[in-house]
């Protein structure tokens, strides 16, 4: 057995979460398929709910656990609304991606 | 030993399915990446004593949500390769890279600078106890029930609203009716 194995800490969820953040946010700037978007959007939202279980945790307290809770909530709405549009979006225009969304400029 | 095994299992099936999403051409292919980053978030949950986060997350997202994003996928028969070759905006992708790993590597400093001053309070407790392992399921729910109740009853007039939303937006018009047009 080695002596000192080191155990995770609050610190290395945070610097995961962190990391899996900045994956979802470079997502969001570099897909131009508008359903690949919501699944990086997905990927911060799961970034943020990883920081509350960690700060619950570590502050003994059960309220990140239920903030977690709601934002799976919102997140599923979310998700159904967006989706929504998207299909409305598509069924008219088959091969529109982000960029082809261009109504409202003026 | 065991805890470090496990974090760093979970760590790699999140940070592996985070890059198939961002990289792979096919939505298909995204949508069964996003199916491993869920999953290892799941593991990690159980691992910070949130077992009923842990299930939800399971049954929730990889359940309900990618099934969803799969289905949009298969209705629409948009699951064609998406061109990745093209750069519509000139140095679109050098540029969120740039900006995507300051970011990164900005709040990861933070983490590290601030780590002393994160000292553990007393909170409400948390059950860490391995004897008890339902002890966490009796506190939320209790702080679900009694303190967040009010934000609770709203949840379900969101998802009255979300479904409302949704039909409205799905509905084909009936005669004489202005379409929405989206």
């Amino acid at each position: 057995m080695i002596a000192a194995v080191p155990t995770p800490t609050t610190t290395w969820y945070l610097v995961l979460s962190a990391v899996l953040f900045a994956l979802g946010m470079v997502g969001v700037l570099i897909r131009r398929n508008p359903l690949v978007l919501f699944m990086c959007i997905e990927l911060m939202l799961n970034a943020v709910n990883l920081t509350f279980v960690a700060f619950a945790r570590h502050l003994g307290d059960i309220g990140g656990q239920t903030t977690v809770f709601f934002v799976m909530v919102v997140a599923a709405a979310e998700v159904v609304v967006g989706l929504g549009i998207v299909v409305a979006i598509l069924r008219r225009r088959p091969s529109a991606t982000t960029d082809d969304l261009a109504e409202l400029k003026g | 030993m065991m805890e470090l095994v496990v974090f760093v299992c979970a760590a790699g099936m999140v940070l592996a399915g985070a890059l198939g999403v961002l990289f792979t051409k096919h939505p298909v292919h995204a949508a069964l990446s996003l199916i491993l980053t869920l999953f290892g978030i799941a593991v990690l949950f159980v691992a910070l004593e949130a077992n009923f986060l842990a299930a939800v997350q399971v049954i929730v997202y990889a359940g309900a949500i990618v099934v969803l994003f799969l289905f949009v996928i298969m209705l629409l028969g948009v699951d064609k390769v998406e061109a990745m070759g093209i750069d519509p905006i000139r140095l679109q992708r050098p540029i969120a890279a740039i900006v995507g790993l300051s970011t990164a590597g900005l709040v990861t400093v933070a983490i590290l600078a601030s780590r002393e001053s994160l000292t553990a309070q007393s909170g409400s407790g948390l059950s860490t106890d391995p004897a008890d392992a339902d002890g966490n399921i009796r506190l939320l729910a209790r702080d679900v029930f009694s303190d967040k109740v009010l934000a609770f009853e709203l949840t379900s007039v969101l998802l009255v609203i979300a479904v409302v939303g949704t039909v409205l937006l799905a509905r084909k018009p009936r005669k004489g009716e202005t379409e929405v047009t989206p």
